[in-house]
């Protein structure tokens, strides 16, 4: 989190630039270019912090992809063009949501799958367990030889 | 001598769980109740000897032992006593200690208040429950012992890392351990039944207290994390999904279902292999976060170890406990005996449903959290899992389960009537509307998504609410008929809606802060101002301050609404002089459930300070939920069918409920 690049940053003596996530001069003042900015930068990773994205990083490496990012925006790109930019040069670990692809599948398939899985299991389970309980009740309602016999006997003895 | 003490304690406790883990497992084999009664006495003991273990590493810790390797890297003599305290467990060697001596605690509660439990069951779930002490008092003694010395003692210690040194996070692993390690008695209860071969609706009834309490501290533990991370980390996020985070979050919904399952079970004799099932998982959960979060697999805020014979020597526990308890599952569950039948619109079916929705929800966060760590170790290719993810694939899973909610205790066991339930949920709808239009009103325009939203929470917390309006007649008799039945409701029925309604507080919160949260950042020299919604903050100039052991740098703010004097924020700067780090203290003003935030960065040589403002809206209801939730729990663990070990239901049940 936060205080990690913090405490890195300090390591590395590189604690110069101001040290609050989205400085005041990085902001953009057309407000829809700033806003596509933020959106972005909440998608991108800051490679150097543990799971934080570089719109909540410290770290001097976030601020500069975040100036990155507007300077791109600015230039006229589509956020899709900046994140393909990004991946080219840093590769897919930069994306906090991974693209789908042949190896993101399983990640991507797995909630569904799960539920999907689950859903099946339950049905199929209820169902032959519904079966096997009609069977068993069926079973108790036979008599078993012993009893029937006693059961004559009684009736026996009831016409007597 | 205090140290060697400690040592000493903890190899004897070692031995007493070695005979703790056999000889009663001997005893119920042999039908031997003299060996099988071993087992109460040794729990006790164990635990004793684990506290004086821990009592002695924080005698070494007050009195600044810095002879002590362990306390020499975690502690100085200049820290508040508060902190000593809490650094017993703010590293990693002394939070293992925490988490054997929790479990040993846990064991030691079953033997003193289990004493209804069959002789055979009690032997084996205190047997299993110290197989589990074993291999992590080994674990502590072999890799990671805290009672190590230093040859030629320091005069001063390296410090604790200052962003621990915080009330929040002084009680937040106590919580959270109380949470996660208290999963093992559902566990050792689930291996018990498998070892006996025998389960019933009794053994649901012993397990649902345990399972409840754990719950509680879990949920109340996972609330203090987050908003520690909220007011700490300094620009207000309260959820991050990183995988400590995760590690913590993936038991708690194992166990949120466990606690459902076993309702059933316990009700409709049903369910049982699924139950055992996930008392399994829920505690493997628990070592695999202990795991993720001990071995330094994550290099993040919590892993302090990194050396990595201990990652393999958990890896080793982890595989031993989950692969044997799952293939002496896959052996004997064959062998439980099934029963009940089952309709699909029931109770017990939303209660199935509620399952299967939070064991997917699990499965997602799992693999979210695994799949990078997998992908790398398999093919070295690197990818992020982030927020993005979680937040596209959580929210789809929770979203039908929040709608279900309301239906299932409305819901009549055996066969329900979900018509009729439709019917009496009409007037929690018709609030969910009234909030739509509201909310549409009130933003004009704006994301359709936030108006349905805020709808959704209201009719869970409307719903959470109808049965006891129901049951109570609030709104057809006299208020005070009202209330007298009200008392009379059993107290799990009110444990229930108020866990219920506990997750609607929170979903409301969740939306608020995320939804209507308002961002200012601004350079800003003394005498200049700031405004965000209706308020105005002038920044007035800076202090400094000397503390016990660190240096601070405060900016004083007055802040004003119309003009009115509200109060003043105070945010600083800390800086630690002993590990040459910094912190941020964040100043928060709470207006009702919102909350002002205010933030520093670092002063500028021009003399002016950059500032991060936010206005945080129903934020305090993220955790105001939780606390709502735990009350739940307390209430249905209050009720008496339910009390700790109770072999029997209530004497009379129909007494207690209202005539309707």
């Amino acid at each position: 989190m936060k205080w990690r690049c913090l405490v890195a940053a300090v390591l590395s003596l590189a604690i110069l630039s101001p040290a609050v996530a989205l400085g005041p001069d990085e902001v953009l003042s057309d407000p829809a270019l700033e806003a596509r900015a933020r959106s972005l930068s909440k998608e991108l990773r800051c490679m150097v912090c543990q799971n934080q994205s570089i719109d909540d990083s410290d770290a001097p490496l976030a601020r500069d992809l975040r100036i990155l990012v507007r300077e791109r925006l600015q230039a006229g790109e589509s956020d899709q063009q900046v994140i393909n930019f990004l991946v080219a040069r840093y590769g897919e670990f930069v994306l906090l949501r991974p693209r789908f692809s042949w190896h993101t599948a399983l990640l991507w398939l797995a909630p569904a799958a799960v539920l999907l899985i689950g859903a099946c299991g339950v049905l199929v389970l209820a169902r032959r367990y519904r079966a096997s309980s009609e069977r068993a009740t069926a079973e108790r309602e036979k008599l078993t030889p012993a009893e029937a016999a006693r059961l004559s006997e009684i009736l026996r003895q009831g016409e007597q | 001598m205090i140290a060697e003490f400690g040592h000493y304690a903890l190899v004897l406790a070692l031995a007493l769980a070695l005979v703790q883990a056999s000889v009663p497992m001997v005893g119920a084999r042999t039908n031997d109740p003299v060996l099988m009664a071993v087992a109460g006495p040794t729990a006790v003991a164990q635990f004793c000897f684990i506290a004086i273990a821990f009592a002695a590493l924080t005698m070494c810790y007050v009195r600044s032992d810095f002879s002590v390797v362990n306390v020499f890297e975690n502690s100085h003599s200049a820290k508040p006593l508060i902190y000593k305290l809490s650094g017993v467990w703010g590293n990693h060697e002394g939070s293992m200690l925490l988490w054997v001596l929790i479990l040993s605690l846990f064991g030691a509660l079953v033997a003193l208040f289990g004493g209804n439990l069959p002789a055979r069951l009690k032997a084996n779930v205190l047997a299993v429950q110290s197989s589990i002490a074993v291999a992590f008092v080994l674990f502590i003694l072999v890799t990671s012992n805290p009672f190590l010395r230093i040859p030629e003692p320091p005069l001063e210690g390296r410090d604790l890392n200052p962003i621990l040194q915080d009330p929040g996070l002084a009680i937040h692993p106590p919580l959270l351990y109380l949470g996660y390690v208290g999963l093992s008695i559902s566990f050792s209860f689930a291996i018990a039944a498998l070892i006996d071969g025998r389960i019933d609706a009794a053994w649901a009834r012993w397990v649902r207290p345990w399972t409840l309490l754990a719950w509680m501290f879990l949920t109340l533990g996972i609330a203090m994390g987050s908003y520690w991370a909220y007011y700490t980390l300094g620009w207000g996020g309260w959820w991050f999904w990183d995988p400590v985070e995760n590690a913590s979050f993936m038991p708690w919904l194992a166990a949120t279902a466990l606690l459902h399952s076993a309702l059933v079970m316990e009700k409709r004799d049903a369910l049982k292999v699924w139950t055992i099932l996930l008392a399994i998982l829920a505690f493997s959960l628990s070592l695999i976060g202990t795991f993720l979060v001990r071995s330094g697999v994550l290099t993040s805020v919590h892993a302090f170890a990194t050396d990595p014979t201990r990652g393999v020597f958990i890896l080793a526990i982890l595989l031993l406990f989950i692969g044997g308890s799952l293939a002496l599952f896959a052996l004997r569950a064959p062998l439980l005996k099934q029963g009940g039948l089952f309709a699909p619109i029931s109770r017990e079916g939303a209660l199935v449903l509620n399952n299967l929705f939070l064991v997917s929800a699990c499965a997602t966060v799992f693999v979210g959290t695994l799949y990078p760590l997998a992908l790398e170790a398999l093919t070295d290719e690197k990818i992020s899992v982030g927020a993005p993810f979680f937040n596209a694939t959580f929210a789809p899973l929770f979203v039908p389960l929040l709608i279900a909610m309301p239906f299932g205790p409305l819901l009549a066991w055996k066969r329900g009537d979900l018509l009729g339930v439709a019917q009496r949920l009409v007037g929690a709808a018709g609030i969910a509307v009234i909030a739509v239009a509201v909310i549409f009103a009130m933003e004009g325009g704006g994301p359709l998504l936030v108006p349905f939203a805020i709808g959704l929470a209201f009719y869970v917390m409307a719903g959470a609410l109808t049965e006891i309006v129901e049951r109570t007649g609030l709104l057809r008799v006299p208020f005070e008929t009202a209330f007298a039945r009200a008392r009379g409701l059993p107290r799990s029925a009110w444990g229930a809606t108020f866990a219920h309604f506990g997750l609607g507080i929170t979903l409301l919160g969740i939306i608020g802060e995320t939804q209507w949260s308002l961002e200012r950042i601004a350079e800003l020299k003394p005498g200049q101002s700031m405004s965000i919604r209706r308020y105005d903050l002038h920044f007035d100039g800076v202090t400094t301050r000397q503390g016990p052991n660190y240096r601070e740098l405060a900016a004083h703010f007055t802040v004003r609404r119309h003009g009115d004097f509200v109060g003043v924020m105070e945010p600083a700067k800390r800086s630690f002089p002993s590990r040459g780090t910094a912190t941020t203290e964040t100043a928060l003003m709470t207006r009702g459930f919102s909350q002002l935030y205010l933030s520093l960065g670092d002063p500028n040589p021009d003399g002016s300070l950059a500032v991060r403002l936010y206005y945080k809206p129903l934020v305090l209801l993220i955790w105001f939920g939780a606390v709502v939730m735990v009350i739940g729990g307390a209430l249905s663990l209050s009720d008496r069918r339910l009390r700790v070990g109770a072999p029997k239901p209530a004497r009379s049940k129909a007494a207690l409920s209202p005539a309707e």
